[in-house]
């Protein structure tokens, strides 16, 4: 990933790419399976695109290791900031900061992580309603065990030590006070 | 404009199975041909076909494409395609012939679910920015539904194990079906979580799989078959994808869907519902009104077999076989899509 500044008109705007590249394996080398012979195959789209205004703010706003999030029409603050008005479809403009704090609302338990999930040892999945924020985003808590975790466990957001501008840029979030 | 009306009249599956070594094409043909033999067509009599698959799950762009081989595309055909599950073919078939082009179609659906990882592969359908990348699988993002349904008290889990108890014994008597068992409700619910609040049973089983339904209208239907399965209602409606955003504890969607096909207006006598997790079943059945006097999913459910992109059109499959055979009158068929309940597709179809 990569961003450039452009100056046009007196304003200053930072655009961000975002390399795109999706990859599924099924199996990961050649085999015999019974009587039949097994290639691996992978997919994936190598292309960039441009992640627009909002995304290009939210993604910077995330490698400073900074919360913010857009407020809708009927005052509900999302975050992750929504670009459109999820009831009226009106562009979004008002941009509110937020903690790096925040309250489980729903939650499961990932006993057996798969490769590039967001821990490798088993962790909670959370819907997390960040402190300031009405909507709850999906992340990764790294609670231990589930005995540490329950709906209503205010966790905090650990960041990641590479941060190219990407929900990833937050490795997980810590329970805080506790357990992990 | 007056709508036509329009039916079932045949329906094939194919038994499910796993690691299947066959080509899409390879297990479509024969249940195409069986089903062209059982409601006595030609390939000439169909004015249109339609297909749903999944491209990501052969990880090939336009894979889709090759299945036309299954079908023989000379002299020319009309045909489409929906990446998605084979009901949502089928609803683009009746809005076809509602048009008045043609009369009878063939809607068909695969599914080599076991060639990959499908938890994984159904999640690069969510947001490609803030969810996609976190790679959680489907099953984690219905268990985080389950959890918050379970905390409301909207469903609990002994409910949940008497639906995967009814279930996989139902499945005994269903050919096409793949997890049998005849465990109580006590033996489920002593296993232990794979994705806590979910056990293994409480998730459904990916099998490899495909299926094929005819639907005709008006005199061509009651030529082709004796009791048609006539399409009522029928009806799709989304919920928001910002995972967030939607009630864990409801199907706002399900409702809508039930309410415009027409659900209420009258006793359903069984229901197929495909609910690929067992609180999803009890979160349809609110959703939609279903009490006790409706037959949920006597085939097994897709939680007995569930072929991704085809588990929803053998939902209509069975539902219609139910028609023929004289044992309903009044059916009720769904199909879901996306993760945790996102789109439903509800129809409700009646015997004369």
């Amino acid at each position: 990933m990569w961003s450039v500044a452009i100056s046009a008109f007196g304003i200053s705007i930072r655009t961000r790419w975002r390399d795109k590249k999706l990859v599924v394996s099924g199996t990961t080398s050649h085999a015999m399976v019974g009587d039949v012979f097994v290639a691996p195959l992978e997919v994936a789209y190598p292309y960039k695109r441009t992640v627009g205004t909002l995304l290009s703010r939210f993604f910077t706003s995330l490698s400073e290791c900074r919360l913010e999030g857009t407020r809708g029409s009927d005052g509900r603050v999302y975050f992750p900031p929504a670009e459109f008005d999820p009831l009226t479809g009106a562009q979004l403009s008002e941009w509110v900061s937020l903690s790096d704090t925040g309250t489980v609302s729903t939650w499961a338990w990932q006993a057996t992580p798969v490769e590039g999930q967001p821990l490798a040892h088993p962790f909670a999945w959370a819907l997390i309603t960040i402190d300031g924020a009405d909507v709850p985003m999906l992340h990764a808590v790294d609670a231990g065990s589930p005995e540490n975790i329950a709906i209503g466990t205010k966790v905090k957001v650990r960041w990641a030590e590479d941060r190219p501008g990407g929900v990833t840029d937050i490795a997980c979030f810590d329970v805080v006070g506790g357990a992990s | 404009m007056a709508l036509r009306d329009i039916a079932i009249v045949g329906t094939a599956q194919r038994p499910s199975e796993m690691n299947s070594t066959f080509t899409s094409v390879e297990i479509l043909l024969p249940v195409i041909q069986q089903l062209l033999d059982k409601v006595g067509i030609e390939r000439s009599e169909i004015g249109f076909w339609c297909h749903g698959s999944c491209d990501y799950m052969s990880g090939q762009p336009f894979s889709f494409v090759s299945a036309v081989d299954a079908i023989g595309a000379w002299p020319p055909i009309i045909e489409s395609h929906v990446e998605a599950d084979g009901a949502f073919a089928l609803y683009e078939a009746w809005v076809k012939i509602q048009t008045g082009e043609v009369d009878v179609a063939l809607v068909f659906s695969n599914g080599k679910t076991t060639s990959g990882p499908i938890d994984q592969i159904l999640s690069l359908q969510t947001d490609p920015y803030m969810v996609a990348p976190l790679k959680p699988g489907f099953d984690a993002l219905a268990a985080l539904q389950a959890r918050a349904c379970l905390e409301a008290g909207v469903v609990t889990e002994r409910q949940m194990a008497e639906v995967a108890a009814r279930s996989r014994r139902d499945a005994h008597n269903n050919a096409i079906a793949f997890t049998k068992g005849n465990e109580s409700a006590d033996d489920l619910l002593a296993m232990p979580y794979t994705l806590n609040p979910l056990r293994a049973h409480d998730c459904a089983t990916p099998v490899d799989g495909c299926n094929a339904v005819v639907l005709a209208a008006g005199d061509v239907a009651r030529r082709l078959v004796e009791r048609p399965a006539w399409i009522r209602g029928i009806d799709h409606r989304i919920d928001t994808q910002r995972l967030g955003a939607r009630s864990m504890i409801e199907s706002s969607s399900a409702a809508i869907a039930a309410q415009k096909a027409g659900v209420a207006k009258d006793r359903i006598d069984v229901a197929e519902l495909h609910a690929p997790y067992t609180h999803q079943e009890l979160l349809l059945r609110n959703a939609m009104g279903l009490g006790e006097s409706t037959h949920i999913n006597p085939s097994g459910g897709a939680l007995v077999a569930n072929p991704a992109m085809a588990a929803g059109l053998a939902r209509f499959a069975e539902a219609a076989e139910s028609i023929f055979a004289g044992s309903a009158d009044r059916v009720l068929a769904h199909c879901t899509s996306g993760p945790m309940l996102q789109q439903n597709l509800v129809c409700v179809m009646e015997g004369e």
